[in-house]
């Protein structure tokens, strides 16, 4: 985990234990940053219950009314599960999180996290999975519950889905992270994001399949949308592969491109930062 | 007297020049707006390419209700939704400014943004409507014509007060965060599409206790001419718009009491 600002020489020490021990630090102060938000939490996980009810009504009707009882190849269980455990896990890959860092940057504060000897991708990566794991227990909880209690939904056949779910649920967070750290530092160069924002706000929702499955599209556009984005990655992967929507090779296949996306788009994060910071010296800000 | 609008002016100037200031930023805002109107009609359209109906309506008909909830829904916005912002402005103290001025609380959270890209939606919204409208086949009637401005009107009221009543959460309960969300864009969702597909206690909190039922959908069936699979009698369509004027009288009153009842941060 080397500096990468012109005020502190490379880390001449390689041993990797400090560094991953700074790592968990940051992970447990992330989290318990997240727990301290209690009221904004149990809104939050108010508010995707209630879209959990709205969106199952809505996908059950729409199986209810094709002729196979099919609605783009889920059964009735299977729309259940798809949109309540989405509903729980938007808010642990937190696909409308904050614009923090962009805040950072235009009023100037992001100086202080440059002088840290952690680099920036990593100390914000940290921070995030500890958010993650505090949605996990208190935001992708209550939905499922909810569910489980209201609908009947569809339960993993296969012992390897559990696993496979966590993998690829985690494997969600980071590129999610990414996503959003890419967004935020456009803020380096336009100093305002608001038009960005909602470009990712809008875009990720429908493409990530949240308001609707995106198997729901015309085949060839959906194929192109999961090889080409990263968006499909976000939601989709993930749910497919809890509802075993497809065969366990073709399940293993999305998740690897998801792994994919993650090293991709973290390696733009760094790329991005470096740029961003001679840009920022630059400014003289 | 004559001049009182001129400082509501200066600040809707302030604003426009304040954002117009960070070009690309201004111009993808703007572009993006444009694209998530017609997102919440494209999912429509997504979804009745799987299915041939939604509780028994097909897809014309549904437009109906599609395009009434988009028109209200985006002209309330327009006019009130800036407000969402109320719960920032609780949770940092910057109230305080706004109360200190010698303008209405009210107007002045509503001109903190600038409106063309919400008039935008509105626009979008009035021509999904007209397209469903003239597409549906409905008989038309003096009492329908009549109809459709009441259902307008109302629908516009409607999600207006809702906007106002969630916001004012934020004067009790601080982080309320989104969950006024949960009845904005969640009521939104909900009168989108033909009530009958909701069930059991969710249909009735929803459509009847909280009165999204009556913004859409009755006022649809009225229109449509068909009777209500609920059981309701023909008339509640035309009667249906009224409701939002009990709702109207219920947010207007919660936000003048939350605000008597806010208190500064105290930093």
């Amino acid at each position: 985990m080397g500096s990468v600002n012109a005020t502190t020489p490379p880390s001449t020490h390689r041993n990797i234990v400090p560094a991953f021990r700074t790592f968990a630090a940051i992970t447990g102060s992330g989290f318990r940053r997240y727990s301290t938000y209690r009221q904004a939490t149990v809104a939050g996980a108010f508010t995707n219950t209630v879209f959990g009810f709205l969106r199952t009504y809505v996908l059950l009707a729409v199986a209810a009314g094709t002729a196979t009882g099919l609605a783009g190849g889920y059964d009735r269980e299977q729309l259940a599960t798809f949109v309540w455990a989405g509903q729980g896990l938007l808010a642990v890959v937190a696909l409308w999180g904050s614009t923090e860092l962009a805040d950072r940057i235009r009023t100037g504060d992001v100086a202080s996290d440059l002088l840290r000897p952690v680099h920036p991708v990593t100390m914000y990566l940290a921070a995030d999975l500890g958010r993650a794991w505090h949605a996990v227990l208190t935001r992708f909880v209550p939905p499922v519950l909810t569910g489980l209690l209201f609908f009947d939904v569809y339960l993993p056949r296969q012992w390897f889905t559990g696993p496979l779910f966590v993998v690829s649920a985690a494997l969600a967070v980071m590129l999610c992270f990414a996503c959003r750290y890419l967004v935020n530092s456009v803020a380096y160069w336009l100093t305002d994001i608001r038009g960005p924002m909602l470009a990712w706000l809008v875009g990720s929702g429908v493409l990530g399949g949240l308001f609707f499955p995106l198997r729901f599209l015309p085949e060839q556009f959906m194929v192109a949308l999961w090889v080409a984005t990263p968006f499909p990655s976000m939601l989709q992967t993930p749910l497919d592969v809890l509802v075993e929507r497809d065969p366990p090779a073709l399940r293993c296949g999305i998740v690897a491109l998801q792994a994919m996306w993650v090293m991709l788009l973290l390696a733009c994060c760094a790329v991005v930062q470096r740029r961003a910071e001679r840009r920022l010296v630059i400014q003289g800000g | 007297m004559a001049d009182r609008p001129r400082p509501y002016l200066a600040l809707l100037r302030g604003q426009a020049s304040a954002q117009a200031s960070y070009r690309i930023s201004f111009a993808i805002d703007l572009g993006t707006n444009v694209v998530a109107t017609m997102l919440d009609v494209l999912t429509v359209l997504v979804l009745f390419r799987v299915t041939k109906a939604l509780g028994g309506f097909t897809l014309r008909e549904a437009m109906v209700m599609v395009g009434l909830t988009a028109f209200a829904f985006a002209a309330a916005d327009l006019m009130v939704g800036n407000i969402e912002r109320v719960k920032l402005y609780v949770n940092t103290g910057r109230l305080d400014a706004v109360l200190v001025r010698p303008l209405g609380v009210l107007p002045q959270l509503l001109l903190m943004d600038i409106p063309i890209r919400k008039a935008a939606r509105s626009v979008f919204g009035a021509t999904v409507l007209a397209v469903a409208l003239a597409s549906a086949g409905i008989d038309w009637t003096a009492a329908r014509v009549g109809l459709v401005a009441f259902a307008l009107a109302g629908g516009v009221l409607f999600f207006g007060s809702i906007f106002v009543a969630t916001a004012s959460v934020a004067f009790w309960w601080i982080e309320s965060g989104e969950i006024g969300n949960a009845f904005t864009y969640g009521g939104r969702e909900f009168t989108t599409y033909p009530i009958n597909i909701y069930s059991g206690w969710f249909r009735r909190v929803f459509a009847y206790g909280l009165g999204f039922g009556f913004v859409a959908y009755y006022p649809a069936l009225a229109l449509l001419g068909r009777t209500d699979p609920l059981g309701l009698p023909g008339w509640v369509g035309y009667a249906a718009p009224g409701v939002s004027i009990v709702v109207a009288a219920v947010a207007a009153a919660v936000w003048r009491v939350g605000v008597r009842h806010y208190r500064s941060t105290g930093s």
